[in-house]
């Protein structure tokens, strides 16, 4: 049995039959800690002794530096982005991704076709078109969702010292008067456009309001019980 | 004034016009352009002209990924696509919206020929190109294989890699690959014009009975006279809008 599957389109002149490995996407709006959640996980796993490598939106060798570049100066159409980002995450998946799981690796992925689904949809994208073009992407093994309120973020955003960025306040659109007001309302729509991607795709919610070390314990436990069916979960 | 609709969302209300020209490499169709668009601005049109993979942002990452040979038949649809939707936002939609002529050399048909010569899945690429606005008239510059490739070989010795298909592995000599690319796009401009019903001019004739049958091709709907046709129900993931909606 094939172990992945896309949703629904083929990569042209990609073949899926020899992929083993994990596929794990790590998903939430920004501030609600995945950074620190994805390093936490990889130390974890890799002293269970399993091959772990990651990935991230905009990382990739052909898109990064133009989409950084567009970035700097609202220069580029609001669709057109949506596509760019697109092209971004066709590289990784092409270049990153499925060849670490050719080698079975444990792939962790800091968002995934989600996060740029929802952002294109705030930004007033048709959900089935968008959801078409990312068809070529492979499902996940399991995504776990770091949930948490508008709300809790504005401390956390505000407290590591970096303050509301522009692009994560939607200022491009803008939804507000100013950067608080725009932050709140894009945020807001964020992830009320994730949340109903997790009913739609089955994520596993996390609720990211509590201590960060309860968040990762939780994380770690379930990403080693679903690596390992049965092995009960290492003393640490 | 013209309705103007997407392949993918209802119709919007502009004053302008769009005339896209395709077919494969050295069916002449850029010359043709270039000599319609002096012809119209003499006649005191208002013309902007549109090129593929012109975006001052997106070609450049198209530039580097084709230098470095990064790009594989999805990520190069993609960036294509990237390109083509920042011209619709930031030039022609505009223009149209201005009531300016829009001639735009190779169109969203260019991405479903080429792309689809890659390998890439038929439905996937007109999905993707849904956001497009569909053109007031499309011309296919039909031609012979061997007179485009004549025309190409004899005056450009340099193909480039992707322009030669390189990247599928069709043959290890790049002229010998370039033709058998070609000849996978021709074919697939050959179903595109039946699916989307273009307009089909014979590029063998001469320069400028060519310009006489092109000018006289567009003249109605420059005029006003006469209206887009109502759009053929090609591919169904097109989700193209229903005829009444297109007539104003």
């Amino acid at each position: 049995m094939k172990r992945f599957a896309t949703y629904g389109e083929s990569l042209a002149g990609v073949s899926l039959d020899d992929l083993s490995g994990w596929l794990i996407v790590v998903e939430g709006t920004d501030g609600v800690g995945r950074t620190t959640h994805v390093n936490r996980l990889r130390r974890h796993l890799e002293e269970l002794g399993y091959a772990v490598a990651e990935t991230g939106l905009t990382r990739s060798d052909l898109a990064s530096r133009g989409i950084r570049r567009a970035k700097l100066g609202n220069t580029l159409g609001s669709n057109a982005f949506n596509l760019f980002y697109a092209t971004d995450f066709a590289d990784r998946l092409e270049q990153q991704i499925i060849p670490a799981l050719r080698s079975g690796f444990v792939m962790l992925t800091d968002r995934y076709t989600y996060s740029l689904i929802a952002r294109a949809i705030v930004r007033g994208a048709d959900p089935d078109w968008i959801k078409q073009v990312f068809a070529f992407a492979l499902k996940p093994s399991a995504t776990f969702y770091l949930r948490i309120e508008v709300e809790d973020l504005v401390p956390r955003v505000l407290a590591d010292g970096g303050g509301f960025d522009y692009w994560e306040s939607g200022m491009d659109l803008p939804m507000g008067e100013d950067l608080y007001d725009s932050f709140m309302n894009y945020q807001r729509r964020l992830i009320r456009e994730l949340d109903s991607l997790a009913h739609e795709y089955a994520f596993t919610t996390i609720d990211a309001t509590r201590k960060v070390d309860d968040i990762s314990d939780e994380l770690c436990d379930r990403v080693a019980a679903l690596l390992a069916p049965g092995r009960p979960a290492p003393a640490v | 004034m013209t309705q103007v609709r997407t392949y993918g969302q209802s119709p919007g209300h502009y004053p302008g016009k769009l005339f896209i020209v395709e077919g494969i490499d050295g069916s002449g169709k850029s010359t043709q352009l270039a000599l319609l668009a002096q012809w119209l601005r003499s006649q005191g049109h208002l013309v902007v002209h549109s090129e593929w993979n012109s975006s001052p942002i997106v070609r450049r990452t198209t530039a580097f990924g084709k230098k470095q040979k990064l790009l594989t038949p999805t990520t190069f649809s993609l960036i294509h696509a990237t390109d083509f939707s920042d011209r619709v936002e930031r030039d022609i939609v505009p223009a149209l919206k201005a009531g300016a002529i829009v001639l735009a050399d190779r169109y969203v048909y260019t991405a479903f020929a080429r792309d689809v010569a890659r390998g890439v899945s038929r439905a996937w690429v007109r999905s993707l190109y849904r956001f497009a606005v569909v053109p007031t008239l499309a011309i296919y510059f039909r031609v012979p294989l061997e007179v485009a490739l004549y025309r190409i070989l004899s005056g450009r010795p340099k193909l480039k890699w992707y322009e030669a298909g390189m990247d599928l592995g069709l043959h290890g000599d790049v002229t010998e690959s370039y033709k058998l690319f070609q000849r996978r796009i021709q074919d697939e401009y050959e179903q595109i014009v039946e699916e989307f019903g273009l307009a089909v001019m014979d590029a063998t004739r001469p320069v400028e009975v060519q310009q006489r049958a092109l000018r006289q091709l567009i003249l109605p709907y420059v005029r006003g006279e006469q209206l887009p046709a109502p759009p053929t129900q090609g591919s169904p993931t097109l989700a193209l809008p229903k005829p009444r909606e297109v007539a104003s």
